[in-house]
């Protein structure tokens, strides 16, 4: 059978949820929405877990809206920064989870004014990131121009080699930023865990993801 | 070996071919038994059409210039060609119109997804029927089309064009605030639209909770009921037209087959009144859509009302070899 077409047909709703930061966050919802949660916490390598009412299958956090708007899960739920990033997929947004807020910043290198020095002599700035869409839409916003340069992980680097000036990225606790002795220059938004849906499934499924959709907001707004 | 092809487009062999045209086969007989005539309008035309105030929003073309420097464009819709093709050809002709079509729509790729550049159409327009007897007459035809492929369990969304436009108008929500929350609502973007309108001016809590509600009402004839309890001129209105045409189906026997939605929103600008959208269990996306363009045909010089429907060959392919496997 089509994998799309389970996503949206098969039994009980299937929801893509992202490995890494927000996980622990998404399963203590699922706790409190009354799942058990035992078997994704039992640290098995499984991709895929069954808790009755809900499938849950485990991708990376930049992955969840290609499954679910293929119909491959009918909900996902991932961080407000992918969806920022990923602004062409045709997905519902259905609910701020509220939980997993981090900030989107322009960061550079503490007490130095080469961010500036880049601007004004050369009329650019080099901005490493992981999220070019976001950044660059940032940046024309504001009426300056950057030249983008995109990395896949470890973005703090580019500057302490000069790859970059500056760089765009997630910050949590800003640790990462001030170990590698850099500092926030400006915020470009606020991200949190955001609930998405197939377009079909929130169309043919409307019982079972209304009450769904309901039965998670009020979990995560239970948070403590 | 020679270079391939362009993202977006792709190479169909015979065994695919012969699946893509038993389909085609098989509404166009069913839509020439219901009396609708093929029609077929050049890929390539003038830039400019439609013209000024067709409701176009922005959908983007391929646009480039023939050796005289006039504009031309390639078609990325098949609505426009035919609204022009009745204007220029069938200018005294009393309607109404039954015409068919099938045939390749070009559209600009969208940087994530797998979108297609090129897309393959097949459907039809009702030209100087009004609604809702009009309506109801692309809604049975649409029915048997999915029918007539095997797609017995796709659903079509019925909703209201105007619903959301006249709703802010009566909110007093003008200028760019207003624009901003119809493309959160086309995109469905809730949370969004939480945001958006909780920020707006003059918006109470109750306006609020009225538009997200209604961009999530959707379902049998029930839903009718919940809208009009929300009150005002704009849901009234587009609850009366929607109950219209529903009480149409349900004497036809069909209205099982159709889903009543308050948040459904087509993001070409033409649609006026009655918008449909077609969904199947085993597909993703939507397999095509359509709905009323009243004003479409005026833009062209020759006002009349009218209504059609579009599917997209490929994604019916997809889904019907999906409910075969399903049966097996």
């Amino acid at each position: 059978m089509n994998p799309a077409s389970q996503g949206i047909s098969g039994e009980g709703l299937r929801l893509a949820m992202p490995r890494g930061a927000l996980f622990d966050p998404c399963l203590d919802m699922l706790d409190r929405a009354g799942f058990d949660t035992s078997e994704p916490r039992s640290g098995s390598r499984a991709l895929i877990f069954d808790l009755g009412e809900l499938t849950i299958v485990t991708v990376r956090p930049s992955d969840v809206p290609t499954y679910v708007e293929a119909g491959a899960a009918g909900l996902g739920i991932t961080g407000k920064d992918v969806l920022a990033e990923q602004s062409d997929r045709a997905v519902y947004e259905l609910a701020d989870l509220g939980f997993g807020r981090c900030r989107m910043v322009l960061a550079a290198e503490a007490g130095s004014d080469r961010l500036a020095e880049a601007e004004r002599r050369l009329g650019r700035m080099r901005i490493a990131t992981k999220y070019p869409r976001t950044a660059e839409e940032h940046f024309e916003r504001t009426g300056r121009q950057a030249d983008l340069i995109e990395v896949k992980g470890s973005v703090e680097l580019a500057p302490l080699v000069d790859l970059a000036d500056g760089i765009v990225d997630l910050v949590d606790t800003g640790r990462t930023l001030a170990e590698n002795d850099l500092e926030v220059v400006e915020e470009i938004s606020v991200c949190t865990a955001r609930l998405i849906a197939n377009r079909v499934a929130h169309k043919l499924r409307v019982d079972e993801i209304d009450a769904m959709v309901e039965r998670l907001r009020t979990a995560a707004a239970d948070s403590p | 070996m020679a270079k391939s092809i362009p993202a977006g487009t792709r190479d169909v062999l015979p065994d695919e071919m012969r699946e893509l045209r038993a389909i085609e086969a098989a509404l166009a007989e069913m839509f020439e038994r219901e009396g609708y005539g093929e029609v077929q309008t050049p890929v390539i035309e003038y830039e400019e059409n439609p013209p000024p105030g067709a409701g176009r929003a922005g959908a983007s073309r391929y646009r480039f210039y023939d050796e005289t420097g006039a504009a031309l464009a390639l078609r990325s819709d098949m609505t426009e060609p035919i609204a022009r093709l009745v204007a220029n050809r069938f200018a005294d002709h009393e309607g109404p119109l039954r015409l068919r079509y099938s045939g390749r729509v070009y559209r600009p790729l969208r940087l994530q997804g797998a979108e297609m550049r090129e897309l393959h159409q097949v459907g039809i327009e009702l030209i100087g029927a009004e609604a809702p007897a009009g309506t109801i007459e692309v809604i049975r035809l649409l029915v048997a089309a999915l029918d007539a492929i095997g797609l017995q369990r796709a659903v079509v969304g019925l909703g209201d064009a105007d619903l959301f436009g006249q709703l802010l108008d009566e909110l007093r929500v003008e200028g760019a605030a207003k624009e901003r929350i119809l493309s959160c609502l086309a995109a469905h973007d809730f949370v969004a639209i939480e945001a958006e309108a909780g920020d707006l001016a003059g918006i109470d809590e109750e306006a609020r909770r009225t538009i997200v509600t209604l961009s999530n009402l959707r379902g049998g004839s029930e839903v009718l009921a919940r809208a009009k309890e929300l009150g005002g001129a704009a849901v009234e209105r587009a609850a009366s037209r929607l109950e219209e045409t529903y009480t149409g189906l349900e004497e036809l026997g069909i209205a099982d087959r159709v889903q009543l939605d308050f948040g459904l929103l087509r993001d070409l600008g033409y649609y006026t009144g009655a918008i449909l959208e077609v969904y199947d269990p085993a597909y993703g996306d939507v397999l095509g859509g359509g709905g009323r363009y009243d004003g479409l045909l005026g833009a062209f010089g020759r006002p009349l009302p009218a209504a059609g429907f579009s599917l997209y060959l490929d994604r019916l392919h997809i889904a019907q070899a999906a409910e075969q496997e399903r049966a097996s």
